[in-house]
């Protein structure tokens, strides 16, 4: 059997390359792509503490993961549109050629 | 007498015992569990195929007696006369496809345009492992998840398409996937829907045990299909039509419309790639097929509970049935025309959506009522239910449309 | 450490890693998608065959089509020697530190050793009985969320249509 260790690093492991894209690549998308597997590794959390609990018969990891995977799916849906917005708007989804706000 | 056909009913499960018992004793664990798998999966894939083979040139005749002509009637057994009324065509085809050049477009991502139609087959394939073909016989039985594993694995072809659309870099491949895409998604909530009211009806996801809560008798005759209540009836219409959009069928095959865009998403495939494309499409109209007997038509049971349709093999049922529903989907194919993208959208969320939601609602009612209200009411207050709302959607729908202008036939 | 799960984590880290530094989008997404596949059989080795399906149909087949469609709905005008990345080393090693730090929390907390108890059978019964008693406040909150979001995305993503600049 894998020990709660193993799953916990998969998903800290996960979570840093996600954190990595977001926060190195140009494009919107790629970063929107880099927060949604930072949720998973999230979800992967929630499951590997339900399963390793003491008792997982409340499953609350669970009802977690449901919701988390069900605002995960909203936030793509908004997130794409803005960005399909924001290109119709700048003729680029390059996140720092978008700076009209800048003074 | 009965006990012969019950030994012929359980006759593919007693041949897979024979043959696991004849390994060795000291065979290690992980190997009797490969054989039993192997033994499992070699008559799934050795079936469907075979009928997606004869489908085809079924298919071929069938429109070609519905379109006033006679359809492939000469290959039969090679360097004899003996004809088989153009039967061994399927075996020339195979050869044809086995041996032609598999050209692929020197702009194409080589990579993805390799794996696309891999990642189409398998997930098609993967769909069959929940079904139940008959008494005991279902590969792999998921008590708890059955009916999501299904559409979980369905949903995932939508992806082999776009990959085979976008690698291909053709205008008319990708214009067939992104309309292959947007019309799976849509179909792919009605179809949903209208499987969530047999969920409903039988408390449970496990397609095994959905079959055998059909198993009691109206009447003392009539089996208790799904399909003979009147949200039954109405969810397996819908579903019915929302599967045959999901599996790109006429009416609703605009993704490959040949007029329009040559072939869709594999326009650029050739060979034995294009013979994937193919054979996946209709095995994935097949798993939607198995998966509406199972859900409405009382998988593999008999229609009546009377001795001489008890004594066919319950698999021969569900074959039967699948038949069936083949030739009903050929009838369709020669019958209907095609629609128009606007139509099939809005018909998906104009009109299949909501009867499917209300189907739902019907469906809960028929439940609640169950044993107070006398059956004769339950029925016309269902019926009405759903035939009032799906004329007066019926009416909005054809308003919309209008009267079809011909501006250059006059 | 079994080996169907050491097979299952290192396909999901590597696709994940893929997704994050391929330079074609499109090959970005579907490396994703292949993390998302991943992450399902991961949950089904930890026994939650629902929430893993659940992934499969949401993920593999709903938001990874949304990313698809972004992807060319956006395709960039830009040339095509422009870097993908800015600043990757302050970027990255951020992420290591961050990685660092968790991993030795993690190996240090002496839960990380524990074992799994025997495997319960999950009952979906139970589980949409939860949902519909204890977590029915969140359920419809969430509903009303997916409704929201429904409308905003269509909203947002026509406003341009109306010719309004």
């Amino acid at each position: 059997m894998t020990p709660l260790s193993g799953y916990l690093l998969v998903s800290a492991l996960l979570f840093c390359i996600g954190l990595a894209g977001a926060l190195t690549r140009r494009n919107a998308i790629m970063v929107l792509l880099g927060i949604e597997l930072m949720l998973n590794a999230a979800n992967l959390n929630f499951i590997a503490f339900w399963r390793f609990s003491e008792n997982p018969e409340t499953m609350t990891g669970l009802t977690f993961a449901l919701f988390s995977i069900a605002i995960a799916a909203a936030e793509a849906a908004v997130g794409l549109a803005l960005i399909i917005t924001i290109y119709r708007h700048f003729r680029t989804a390059n996140v720092d050629k978008v700076e009209d706000m800048k003074g | 007498m009965a006990e012969l056909f019950a030994k012929l009913d359980a006759l593919p499960v007693t041949l897979k015992h024979l043959l696991m018992g004849l390994l060795p004793g000291a065979t290690p664990e992980w190997l009797v569990s490969v054989v039993s798998a192997v033994l499992t999966i070699t008559p799934i894939l050795a079936v469907f195929p075979l009928m997606f083979a004869l489908t085809t040139v079924i298919e071929r005749k069938g429109l070609g007696r519905i379109q006033n002509r006679i359809g492939p009637n000469r290959v039969g057994i090679p360097l004899t006369d003996i004809r088989l009324w153009g039967f061994g065509q399927f075996i020339a085809d195979g050869i044809k496809s086995l041996i032609k050049e598999d050209v692929v477009p020197r702009a194409a991502d080589k990579v993805v345009h390799f794996l696309a139609p891999i990642a189409l087959l398998i997930p098609v394939l993967l769909t069959y492992s929940v079904l139940p073909f008959g008494k005991n016989m279902v590969p792999l039985d998921l008590p708890q998840t059955g009916l999501l594993f299904f559409f979980a694995v369905g949903a995932s072809t939508e992806l082999s398409v776009f990959m085979a659309g976008w690698s291909s870099r053709n205008k008319y491949s990708l214009l067939g996937a992104m309309r292959a895409i947007a019309q799976m998604v849509s179909y792919e909530i009605p179809l949903i829907l209208s499987s969530l009211t047999v969920v409903m009806m039988a408390g449970t996801l496990s397609l095994t045990s959905i079959v055998e809560h059909q198993a009691g008798t109206h009447f003392g005759f009539l089996h208790n299909w799904h399909l003979f209540t009147p949200w039954g009836f109405v969810g397996f219409c819908l579903f019915l039509t929302a599967a045959a959009a999901e599996a790109n069928r006429t009416p609703f095959d605009l993704p490959e419309a040949e007029s329009e865009i040559i072939a869709g998403y594999f326009t650029e495939y050739s060979g034995f790639k294009f013979a994937i494309f193919f054979l996946a499409e209709y095995l994935g109209l097949f798993a939607m097929c198995g998966l509406g007997i199972t859900l409405f038509l009382g998988g593999w049971l008999p229609p009546v509970n009377i001795a001489p349709f008890t004594w066919v093999p319950s698999w021969c049922w569900f074959l039967g049935k699948l038949s069936a529903l083949i030739v009903l989907f050929i009838w369709l194919r020669g019958t209907l025309p095609r629609l128009r993208t606007d139509q099939l959208m809005g018909f998906a969320w104009k009109f299949l959506l909501p009867m499917t939601l209300i189907n739902l609602v019907v469906a809960a009612l028929w439940h609640m009522s169950g044993g107070a209200v006398h059956i004769g009411i339950r029925w016309v207050v269902g019926f009405a239910m759903l035939a009032i709302p799906y004329w007066l959607l019926g009416r909005g729908f054809e308003a919309s449309v209008g009267k079809r202008v011909y501006r250059f036939a006059n | 450490m079994t080996l169907p799960f050491a097979i299952i984590a290192g396909l999901t880290v590597g696709s994940a890693i893929a997704a994050m530094s391929l330079r074609n989008m499109v090959h970005c997404a579907l490396s994703l998608v292949l993390t998302f596949a991943g992450l399902a059989g991961l949950y089904l080795q930890l026994n939650a065959e629902f929430v893993g399906f659940t992934q499969i149909l949401v993920y593999v087949g709903a938001v990874s089509i949304l990313i698809v469609f972004a992807i060319l709905l956006t395709r960039s005008t830009e040339p095509k020697d422009e870097p993908a990345t800015v600043t990757p080393w302050v970027g990255i090693s951020v992420a290591v530190a961050a990685f660092l730090t968790m991993a030795l929390a993690v190996l240090a907390s002496p839960i990380g050793k524990r074992l799994a108890a025997p495997a319960s059978e999950v009952s979906v019964k139970t589980l949409g009985q939860k949902l519909m008693t204890d977590y029915v406040l969140p359920l419809e909150v969430m509903a009303l969320l997916l409704t929201a979001a429904m409308l905003g995305a269509v909203i947002i993503a026509m406003k341009d249509k109306e010719g309004s600049r």
